[in-house]
């Protein structure tokens, strides 16, 4: 490269009790580039990336940006040196509307002119290319739509050197082209993007130089991507060839095990969100939903799982009525639900691993609880999906974000119990081992496994809905695809290839995000 | 060498007795300073307080066993809520209701020549009844239209104050006095100084079964929170009422419920001040007790033996304040014990390392 780098990171340390998160990690970022961080998760790159947003101190090492050494005390300090982050937690308030939420700690003036400043944070999300309500209220939006007014956040507050954390994790792939087109206007302004992913193919595509990481180190850069393969690439970031290989196995279908009839829902917002969707799912199959975030995905799963009322239409669990039951006689049926949510849906943050480990079988015998006879249970189920904790006892909220998901999924997937399994984004930011290793848990949930422990486990029903178009498609026996609350769609495994899907669920009536864009 | 803030991974139950033990410590050598600053000679003050009241022989104790009481049931009570992180700060009104309802089962609405064991036993279930629906209110009010409970279980209090007052100064009042007559003997509970004549030693020790009934709920209450379905689902509520539903709790029954035990235990509290100590309802015969109760469960650390400690800690501090001039002193005590309590909270979630400089540590400096 020509030009000198805009920053510079030398050496750079962070550690977090006996674990080097980051060890001395040197890394040039170009004005204009598209830089990717590639690595598993826990690699380091989140961390490494916070260093440079001012969240979090080096412990060694030392930072430039344009030629001069920082320190950042805050992420106010490395805002006003125009370098902002976009988290894959969001760090929105809820119920703020999105224009207030994209103004707020920087660009709102002391008198506020409310519908001014809408329309101008309107016009500005019209600019660069994001969809977004500037007066819809944030808590009422999907991820996806949340991830837009962060990115526009972050934008408006004059930042040139943007962090994504895992930015396309919750995109539909035609966002995701429309976010990529995005990025490259505001390079061709000099603007400089770090795009943090463990996904390949995207970042052979988006990225003009990579840095992958590899358990807090950096070990290789590769400054023509295309040059390289995904093979190369996958080597680096895993350190060996591992088999990331599926076992799909021959699913035999049973039973109806959920039969859903004309089924109406409506979204938080009061507007209908599931339009009298008609379903059935078979044990021994994995049905997958595939469409954009916000079409009605998460409200049909809720009002089967009984955590939503129903407004119209019929459900039917394991040949039983179950429009009217409660969330728990449906739970006694055997329906798990893997919610979206794992922080605080899916678990109890100050409760312990084996505590959450345990929510659907606490029960022992009358009122008594039963925790001590679990406790075994427990330690061989965090040994045998390697989860990472000091132990039984230690609370939820300190497990990392994979990690929580491996107690979520032990806990729904128990092939005693499960029936029915409702799945949403089981491998959302997980790296490629454990995603690996949940998606093949959940293949071999719906098949008939000696594997599956002794007994002859029943297969279980999937209704899985991804965000991963390609999971989606290596997952499902059948997949339907889903458009503002209708089913358009319904194909078998292997009937489709991707972008045709992705072109169902964007609907032919819209064209891609990405043309008008561009 | 730098010192950092570490989470703690785990927390150990005698990490959390000695936490809490060190607040006490901390608590009184904090106040000691404070009365020095004061000019206050701070050991004879605090061995005043205690000599007065737990190390002063068996009057001594029987005195604060006797404020402990009312204590103890109130700060289950509020252990009950608070594990259910709903924050019931209105024992007193719970309290003063109960004593209101026992007065009523007592001295007007039955006969007073009921067998005791049947009066004590209605009187108390009235005063469950009546402090179970007072918090009950705020229960109901939170868990269906969202108000804070806060808010409403506090000013119940002062409601319920005033509606004491009409019953004790107008309706139920003896002569125009700002009391209620006195209870026939059946609506009182035994005192060990009851068996006086046969026991001479026993004379002048007030202690009344009170206390057993405290113990006896300490250990209900240990059992529903610590080895049963219920606390257990109340502990995941508390920590997070989205996974509750999720798991299929009904929750704001669960809410309601807790808030209708909190309130009974608080109730029951009442019912015992008034059958064991005063026999009538009296103007401010209550110094508060629904109020240090809330002390009393947090430096417990909701924990139901905690309270029984506690509940004897604050009411020894109760009993000394009698001892000692000014008689703030010991409320002193009981805002620094509390400070230092809330204090302590911060040990039992982060641990301090201590963590060597990277050789390059302060590279910014150094480049520059």
């Amino acid at each position: 490269m020509a030009q000198a780098p805009v920053v510079r990171l030398r050496s750079l340390s962070k550690h977090f009790g006996t674990v080097h998160a980051v060890d001395r990690v040197d890394l040039d970022l170009y004005p204009g580039e598209v830089h990717a961080l590639l690595g598993e998760n826990g690699a380091g790159k989140s961390t490494l990336m916070c260093m440079l947003a001012g969240l979090y101190r080096p412990d060694a090492g030392h930072l430039e940006v344009h030629g001069k050494p920082v320190s950042f005390h805050s992420p106010r300090d490395a805002m006003a040196a125009s370098i902002g982050m976009v988290h894959q937690h969001f760090m929105l308030v809820p119920t703020l509307t999105v224009w207030e939420n994209v103004l707020l700690g920087g660009g709102l003036p002391p008198l506020l002119r409310p519908k001014r400043a809408a329309a101008q944070v309107q016009e500005a999300a019209q600019r660069l290319g994001l969809r977004v309500d500037a007066r819809a209220q944030v808590g009422d939006l999907g991820v996806g739509e949340q991830q837009r007014v962060e990115i526009l956040r972050v934008l408006m507050r004059g930042v040139r050197i943007m962090i994504l954390d895992e930015p396309t994790a919750v995109l539909s792939p035609g966002e995701s082209e429309a976010l990529f087109a995005t990025i490259r206007t505001l390079c061709e302004q000099n603007c400089t993007i770090v795009l943090i992913s463990h996904k390949l193919e995207e970042v052979r595509r988006a990225a003009r130089r990579i840095t992958v990481m590899r358990r807090g180190r950096s070990v290789a850069t590769f400054d023509d991507p295309m040059e390289s393969t995904a093979r190369e690439l996958a080597a680096a970031m895993v350190g060996e060839e591992v088999s990331l290989e599926l076992h799909r196995g021959e699913p035999v279908p049973g039973d109806v095990l959920l039969e859903v009839r004309q089924l109406e829902v409506r979204s938080d917002r009061g507007l209908p969100a599931v339009r009298r969707i008609d379903l059935q799912l078979r044990a021994g199959e994995i049905l997958g939903l595939a469409g954009v975030a916000g079409n009605g995905q998460v409200e049909l799963m809720e009002a089967i799982a009984g955590l939503r009322p129903v407004e119209g239409g019929d459900l039917k669990l394991c040949g039983q009525s179950a429009t009217r039951l409660s969330s728990r006689q449906r739970a006694e049926l055997g329906l798990r639900f893997i919610p979206e949510d794992r922080t605080h849906t899916g678990t109890a943050p100050s409760l312990s691993v084996l505590e959450n480990m345990v929510l659907r079988r606490y029960r022992g015998r009358g009122p008594w609880l039963r925790l001590d006879a679990l406790r075994s249970r427990c330690q061989q189920q965090i040994e045998q999906l390697q989860i990472a904790t000091s132990g039984p006892e230690q609370a939820a909220r300190l497990l990392s974000g994979g990690n929580l998901q491996k107690v979520i999924l032990a806990r729904e997937l128990d092939p005693d119990q499960a029936r029915v399994i409702l799945a949403l984004h089981p491998t959302r930011g997980l790296d490629a081992r454990a995603t690996a290793q949940i998606r093949q848990l959940l293949l071999d949930a719906r098949r008939t496994d000696p594997a599956r422990g002794g007994h002859p486990a029943r297969p279980a029903a999937i209704l899985l809905w991804s965000e991963d178009l390609e999971e989606l498609l290596a997952l499902s026996d059948r997949l339907a695809v889903i458009n503002a609350g209708r089913i358009v769609h319904t194909v078998r495994h292997g009937e489709a290839d991707l972008p045709t899907v992705g072109r169902w669920m964007t609907g032919s009536s819209t064209e891609p995000e990405a043309a008008r864009a561009d | 060498m730098r010192i950092e803030l570490r989470p703690r991974l785990r927390v150990s139950t005698r990490l959390t007795l000695v936490t809490s033990a060190g607040a006490v410590v901390v608590a009184l050598l904090l106040g000691g300073l404070l009365l020095w600053a004061a000019g206050v000679d701070p050991i004879a003050a605090l061995r005043a307080i205690f000599s007065a009241s737990l190390f002063g022989g068996a009057y001594a104790l029987s005195d604060t066993t006797v404020k402990a009481t009312p204590l103890l049931l109130c700060g289950l009570g509020c252990l009950l809520a608070f594990r259910a992180r709903l924050w019931n700060v209105g024992a007193e009104g719970q309290l003063l209701l109960g004593a209101w309802a026992a007065t009523g089962v007592a001295s007007f609405w039955l006969p007073p020549d009921l067998p005791a064991p049947i009066m004590l036993v209605l009187m108390a279930l009235a005063a469950m009844v009546a402090g179970g629906l007072w918090a009950g209110i705020c229960g109901a009010l939170r868990a269906f239209w969202g108000v804070n409970e806060i808010i409403s279980s506090l000013m119940l209090v002062y409601i319920a104050q005033k509606l004491l007052n009409y019953f004790i100064f107008g309706a139920w009042s003896e002569g125009g006095f700002p009391l209620t007559p006195v209870f026939p003997q059946s609506a009182w509970l035994p005192r060990l100084s009851d068996w006086a004549q046969r026991f001479p030693a026993l004379s002048g020790l007030t202690v009344h079964l009170g206390i057993v009934i405290g113990l006896l709920f300490c250990f209900l209450v240990w059992l529903l929170v610590q080895r049963s379905v219920w606390g257990f689902e109340l502990r995941v509520l508390g920590d997070s009422p989205r996974a509750a539903r999720y798991i299929g709790l009904p929750v704001e029954r669960r809410m309601l419920v807790t808030m209708l035990l909190s309130g009974a235990l608080a109730g029951l509290a009442g019912m015992v001040e008034v059958a064991g100590v005063v026999h009538r309802l009296q103007d401010r015969f209550s110094p508060g007790y629904g109020f240090v109760a809330i002390a009393v469960a947090w430096l417990a650390r909701l924990n139901p033996w905690g309270v029984l400690l506690g509940a004897f800690l604050f009411a020894a501090l109760l009993v000394g304040a009698k001892e000692v001039q000014p008689g703030g002193i010991s409320m002193m005590l009981q805002g620094v014990v509390m400070l230092t309590v809330v204090a302590g909270d911060f040990l039992l979630r982060y641990r301090f390392h201590r963590a060597p400089l990277q050789e390059a540590g302060s590279g910014q400096e150094l480049d520059s």
